[in-house]
């Protein structure tokens, strides 16, 4: 017999809290792994937790409209026959080493950390430990924000790092020359600097870009590449994003903007386009994400040189699609070299929308790279 | 993002432009704190603490202590913009005006105008306003009207420590002289607030809360009281947009006339006094251009018509309390069982 319990989880760095918005399951219901149990929102999200172990849901410890904090018990999954009093010394052994874990203030709050690189300065958020590391870098106008989804649920037992590329978040915002190729120097700089020898390398976006650059330019430093959505495969790209999302002062303006990104408009929150734009507001942010765009998809067509540097790279390659991108079409996945994956009711932020499907195509691809 | 609180992200603010343009001076009473006295120099960083390391980091030439003539040090300041630094003057309690009237309202106010355009007055104006200290009527008036009154007067109002951070880079950056108004009681709240220099541009309100059922436009202080007020009533199915204009002069016109287009209903919440107020100048606003979509009396909830009273029981009645917000918001929404209740 093993118990399992579900906590309220940390999605981001700012959430403490989160308020359980509707229930999938009842006490007495099996669950598989990966089957919903419960919808969470925080200001900027709502996301659907899903099971990370199957078995009986025995107890459900949260209603639907409470705010609880991240780390409590919500609910508890049996995956044999425990009594209703082995039921009950798990909830309060939990409960209490929760409580524990949350007075000890040597628990430190994960916080981005910078590195210097050459003149430049970037940020990262490492979490997790062993195994070959995973970086992630995010898409034009992102930052390692955006793998919030991921970047916990990937480092039980893994090394991963979540990267600001340059003229993002909290890097530097002096950009050279803005194209892809350079964004993958300052990268692989950073890499350097981290002390990260080979890497599984996931890119978003821009991000896909720049990680096939960095796999042709140091194939020796990657040990395996995922492309989402990724940049540089197609001419087309979205005029409304890229020209929307420079535009927007303001956060209504730039909250329509965001909603390009997605199948389920209702996920881009107000704190979630005002995040955005406290990125956008810094020193410098404009102009090198005008700089980047104008290097990467000049009038809004993109470059699309890298398709041939994927022909050539023999990294274990996994590329994943929203069927409803509407920033850069689904098509451009087409006839790619490696295991292609496009997922159903996602837009462009398939490791935002259907998480725990990316995390566990991620989970597989690694696994499978290391036996290769 | 790094929690701060509105002291420091003032501070900050000062810091980081002083750093980076050398033309940038702070100018005031006692913002060396200390300098000049006992012989510990930055001993306080001014009554408030807000411009405590800034006489270390940048010395005596630019963070200048000056003795108590407001009237002699604003006017220096004004001179010193015109002619060539950024200064930043502090006015500490912004019930020093009255001394240097002449030197904010037709001196720096009339430099671009009277010289056809080809002056520039790049100065900020800072000033602590607000009841809420038990500092009495001559340390607690908000007096923001009074500014935003006079044609070449920018006035910045900011409600959280994000917002002031942003605003007063912007405020320094700005060719115009610029009256920055921090709230005292608002020092030791705190937000989120990078590390890096931002700009928030002027004449854009922010809109704190999305709502359908009625309009709040709100200043200073008061954002908070009701984005407070406005969460409780959520819980009751009533969704209350809050509009946070963050300067008064410019205006942001077009969120307040958009917001109640949709609404129908306008709260107007100000700590100042109700005549001739921003409370009143856009209960007018809104009564000229959007009459036809009002579905109810415009309201306002400010301070009565007298001087901040010494007395703490009946300051904390002068001041709107998130009590009468909730209650006008209640006897808008025309629920006759709710304004039965009040």
């Amino acid at each position: 017999m093993t118990l399992h319990s579900v906590t309220v989880p940390k999605w981001g760095l700012s959430m403490e809290d989160g308020l359980l918005v509707h229930w999938y399951v009842e006490p007495g219901a099996r669950v598989g792994a990966g089957d919903p149990l419960i919808d969470i929102e925080t200001p900027k999200i709502t996301n659907t937790l899903e099971a990370v172990d199957a078995g009986i849901v025995r107890r459900i410890l949260g209603n639907t409209g409470d705010t609880l904090p991240c780390g409590q018990l919500i609910a508890v999954i049996d995956d044999a026959e425990a009594s209703d009093e082995e039921i009950e010394a798990f909830v309060a052994q939990s409960v209490a080493e929760i409580a524990a874990q949350q007075q000890n203030s040597t628990v430190a709050r994960i916080e981005p950390q910078l590195v210097e690189v050459g003149d430049e300065r970037m940020r990262y958020l490492a979490m997790g430990e062993g195994g070959v590391p995973v970086l992630f870098l995010h898409g034009f106008g992102g930052d390692l924000n955006n793998w919030m989804f991921n970047q916990p649920a990937l480092s039980d037992g893994r090394h991963t790092i979540a990267l600001d590329m340059l003229g993002h978040g909290g890097s530097s915002k002096a950009v050279a020359d803005g194209s892809s190729a350079s964004l993958a120097r300052a990268s692989l700089a950073a890499m350097d600097a981290l002390n990260l020898g080979k890497v599984h390398l996931v890119g978003h976006s821009l991000g896909g870009a720049v990680a096939m650059e960095i796999a042709a330019s140091a194939p020796a430093r990657v040990a395996s590449l995922t492309l989402i959505c990724s940049a540089g495969l197609g001419s087309e790209i979205s005029r409304d994003y890229i020209e929307g999302f420079l535009g927007a002062k303001r956060r209504r303006d730039l909250q329509k903007v965001l909603e390009l990104l997605f199948a389920d408009k209702a996920l881009v929150t107000a704190d979630m386009a005002e995040d955005v734009l406290k990125v956008k507001r810094l020193d410098g942010a404009e102009e090198a994400l005008r700089k980047i765009a104008q290097a990467n998809f000049p009038d809004c067509i993109q470059h699309e040189g890298t398709r041939e540097t994927l022909a050539s790279l023999t990294v274990p390659l996994l590329t994943i699609w929203g069927r409803e991108d509407a920033i850069i079409p689904a098509g451009h996945a087409a006839k790619l070299p490696g295991r292609v994956e496009i997922l159903e009711v996602a837009g462009h932020m398939p490791h935002l929308e259907k998480a725990a499907h990316v995390n566990a195509l991620l989970v597989e691809h690694f696994a499978a790279a290391s036996q290769s | 993002m790094p929690k701060k609180s509105y002291r420091q992200a003032i501070n900050e603010a000062l810091r980081q432009e002083m750093r980076r343009d050398p033309r940038v001076v702070l100018i005031g009473e006692d913002v060396a704190g200390g300098h000049g006295g006992s012989g510990e120099i930055d001993a306080y960083g001014g009554v408030l603490g807000v411009t405590k390391g800034l006489i270390t980091e940048f010395g005596a030439d630019r963070v200048i202590d000056t003795p108590i003539t407001e009237s002699g040090f604003i006017g220096m300041a004004a001179g010193a913009a015109a002619t060539g630094l950024r200064p930043i003057v502090d006015l500490m309690f912004v019930d020093f005006l009255g001394v240097c009237f002449d030197q904010i309202f037709n001196q720096a106010a009339k430099f671009r105008y009277m010289f056809g355009g080809n002056a520039r007055t790049p100065l900020v104006v800072r000033a602590m306003v607000g009841a809420g200290f038990r500092a009495a009527a001559q340390h607690s008036q908000m007096l923001d009207s009074m500014f935003t009154h006079v044609p070449g007067l920018k006035v910045v109002m900011p409600s959280n420590a994000y917002d002031a951070k942003g605003l007063l880079i912007q405020a320094i950056r700005e060719d115009d002289p610029v009256i920055f108004l921090e709230h005292k009681t608002l020092y030791d709240t705190e937000a989120d607030v990078p590390d890096d220099a931002y700009t928030i541009p002027f004449g854009e309100a922010d809109i704190v809360r999305d709502g359908d059922d009625l309009t709040v436009v709100a200043f200073s202080a008061m954002v908070p009281r009701c984005k407070a007020v406005a969460e409780k009533l959520a819980k009751e199915g009533i969704s209350i947009e809050v509009i946070d204009p963050r300067t008064t002069s410019p205006l942001d016109e077009a969120t307040i006339l958009e917001s109640v287009e949709r609404t129908g209903r306008l709260v107007v919440v100000n700590e100042d006094t109700p005549r001739c107020s921003m409370a009143t100048d856009i209960a007018a606003l809104v009564a000229e251009k959007r009459f036809y979509n009002l579905r109810a009396p415009i309201r306002r909830v400010t301070a009565p018509h007298t001087p901040v009273p010494f007395s703490p029981v009946l300051e904390d009645l002068y001041v709107p309390s998130t009590e009468r917000i909730e209650a006008a918001i209640r006897a808008s929404l025309g629920d006759p069982a709710r304004i039965a209740a009040q």
